[in-house]
């Protein structure tokens, strides 16, 4: 290819690059600054944390972390143990009615929890746990993704590996444990990034099943929070953003590639 | 060596725990909207009867499911095709030597990382009349202020541009995967005949890439019938239900006007068009088998 056109298709590449950057770059304009320069973008304008500062202490955040972090690593871990158990029936114990039973899983991954909001609010309702952690996290944590994404990766570990373990009078679980669960150890990671990024990040759902700061989430907290009408100014809000997405975005710049190769791998199943 | 019923036996255990949440959570409330699309909504005083069809025949005659279920035809046809085309670009973009290609890669992809709610707060910001960023260069060419958002004609088109720009860096990294699997052997090649780089695209490359093409539109088309963050935070389905989708409008109709039984026949209408990908998917997946 010929040098102007290559120099031509580096410079459209950069100003998608720019454009794809600019709404994040603005929002970080915003949050960092006084709010009479947040539309004016001259380079001296002076830098500031109070935004920041002024959303912590005008809405629970803290309580809000808690919740989120607490809501996220209880539905990874039942994730992991669910999905394991799972995953290892349909890769090594050929059942009674074991092909029936995976299609019947994989029937999650169309109708996703996501879409089945009138029933499982009508369902937490009578179980009598709306409001609290485990409705939001309850049907998300038999995931017939990661039942699926391990059961790929268990079906490749040798049989022989597993026989051997048997003969030296090691019991189903214990195998399961020290001879699938290792090997495993890649999936597990990707599994576990795209589980917290998504739940992190679960928005409808935990809207209708919560109404109280002691169970909102982040980002149910973060839209009370904005969409308060009491005049709250865009700045404090934008700060209010970046803030609940920081620890995902923090997280994926200093991983960046475990990230990605994560995604991609959780993706092509 | 193991019997026979102990096999069932494990088997059964192992699965059980997964099992029980997942016919609580998915298989028992799909058959239960079916089942209470037939009933209608309890009113005080007035218990949740039976009443056959009558949800469906309300559903037919109500103008705003036709012109929400438009809404998300649009909605898909305005996202899917661009954030396909922009992914492939952003891939061989950042496949190639390009001066920077980290940057780039980080600058597609971050989006992807955000929660869509703060994804939407952003724009919102960015769409806000007459003092956000969108305002101030449309002043710049001396171009009369518009609310973007408040106005039918220009609010589905402002969330289709913050939906592709939030996806196309999630399916950039399919691509980037495929591409990097394509046989070096094949641009020499290629070279040596004197093909150019487009033709080498359109015959080579893009045909190559087809199953990523078909497993990202699966996933997009899913996306645009499951995500309504966005709508809830920059326009609540206005104006004039102009930027309602189907899930919106289940989510306002279920839980704004508390009508359990229309709900319910909506959510029937959502599931069977999930379940018409399903097939189709499992017939593409089927065919991919054969091709390889």
């Amino acid at each position: 290819m010929s040098r102007p056109a290559r120099t031509l298709e580096t410079i459209a590449a950069w100003l998608l690059g720019l454009l794809w950057a600019l709404p994040l770059a603005y929002a970080v304009w915003t949050a960092f600054h006084p709010a009479q320069y947040s539309t004016r973008f001259v380079p001296w304008a002076p830098l500031t944390l109070a935004n920041f500062a002024k959303a912590w202490d005008a809405a629970p955040f803290a309580r809000y972390f808690i919740n989120t972090t607490l809501l996220v690593t209880l539905i990874l871990a039942a994730q992991l143990v669910l999905c394991t158990l799972a995953a290892y029936a349909f890769a090594r114990f050929s059942f009674r009615g074991h092909e029936i039973a995976f299609l019947l899983v994989l029937v999650q991954l169309m109708i996703m929890p996501d879409v089945l909001i009138v029933e499982n609010y009508r369902t937490m309702s009578r179980l009598g746990i709306l409001d609290t952690l485990s409705a939001i996290g309850l049907p998300y944590m038999a995931s017939a993704f990661g039942i699926f994404l391990l059961r790929q990766t268990f079906k490749t570990v040798p049989k022989e590996l597993d026989e051997a373990a048997r003969v030296e009078g090691a019991g189903m679980l214990e195998v399961l444990w020290k001879v699938y669960v290792p090997l495993a150890r890649p999936v597990y990671l990707a599994y576990a990034l795209v589980s917290i990024s998504y739940h992190w990040n679960n928005f409808l759902w935990p809207l209708i099943v919560t109404n109280s700061v002691s169970s909102r989430p982040l980002t149910v907290g973060l839209q009370v929070f904005s969409s308060g009408d009491q005049g709250i100014d865009w700045s404090i809000i934008t700060a209010a953003t970046l803030m609940t997405s920081a620890p995902l975005l923090v997280g994926f710049l200093l991983f960046q590639r475990q990230f990605v190769q994560s995604f991609m791998r959780a993706g092509i199943r | 060596m193991t019997t026979r019923s102990s096999v069932n036996l494990q088997g059964w255990l192992l699965l059980l725990p997964a099992a029980v949440l997942l016919v609580t959570f998915t298989h028992y409330p799909t058959v239960a909207t079916l089942y209470h699309s037939f009933f209608s909504t309890a009113k005080p005083g007035r218990p949740s009867a039976w009443i056959g069809a009558d949800n469906y025949r309300t559903m037919v005659e109500d103008p705003v499911f036709w012109q929400v279920l438009g809404n998300n035809v649009w909605f898909a046809l305005g996202t899917i095709p661009a954030s396909i085309a922009l992914a492939i670009l952003m891939a061989v973009w950042v496949n190639a030597k390009i001066a920077g290609r980290g940057l780039l890669r980080l600058s597609f992809f971050t989006p992807t990382v955000l929660p869509m709610i703060a994804v939407a707060n952003i724009w919102l910001f960015f769409y806000t009349p007459g003092y956000g960023l969108l305002e101030q260069i449309t002043a710049l060419f001396g171009l009369p202020s518009h609310n973007w958002l408040g106005s039918r004609s220009t609010a589905l088109p402002c969330l289709i541009v913050v939906t592709v720009w939030k996806e196309a860096g999630f399916f950039m990294i399919f691509y980037l995967a495929a591409l990097q699997s394509v046989s070096p052997h094949l641009h020499e090649a290629a070279a040596l005949m004197g093909a150019g780089r487009w033709y080498f695209f359109r015959r080579v490359t893009f045909p190559l890439l087809m199953p990523t093409t078909l497993f990202v539109l699966i996933n997009a088309i899913i996306n645009s019938f499951r995500l309504v963050d966005h709508i809830v935070v920059m326009t609540k389905g206005g104006p004039d239900n102009a930027t309602a989708l189907l899930l919106y409008y289940i989510y306002d109709v279920g839980f704004k006007f508390w009508d359990a039984g229309y709900a319910a026949a909506l959510t029937l209408v959502l599931l069977v068009i999930l379940a018409a990908f399903a097939i189709g998917q499992f017939l593409f997946l089927d065919r991919r088998v054969h091709y390889q």
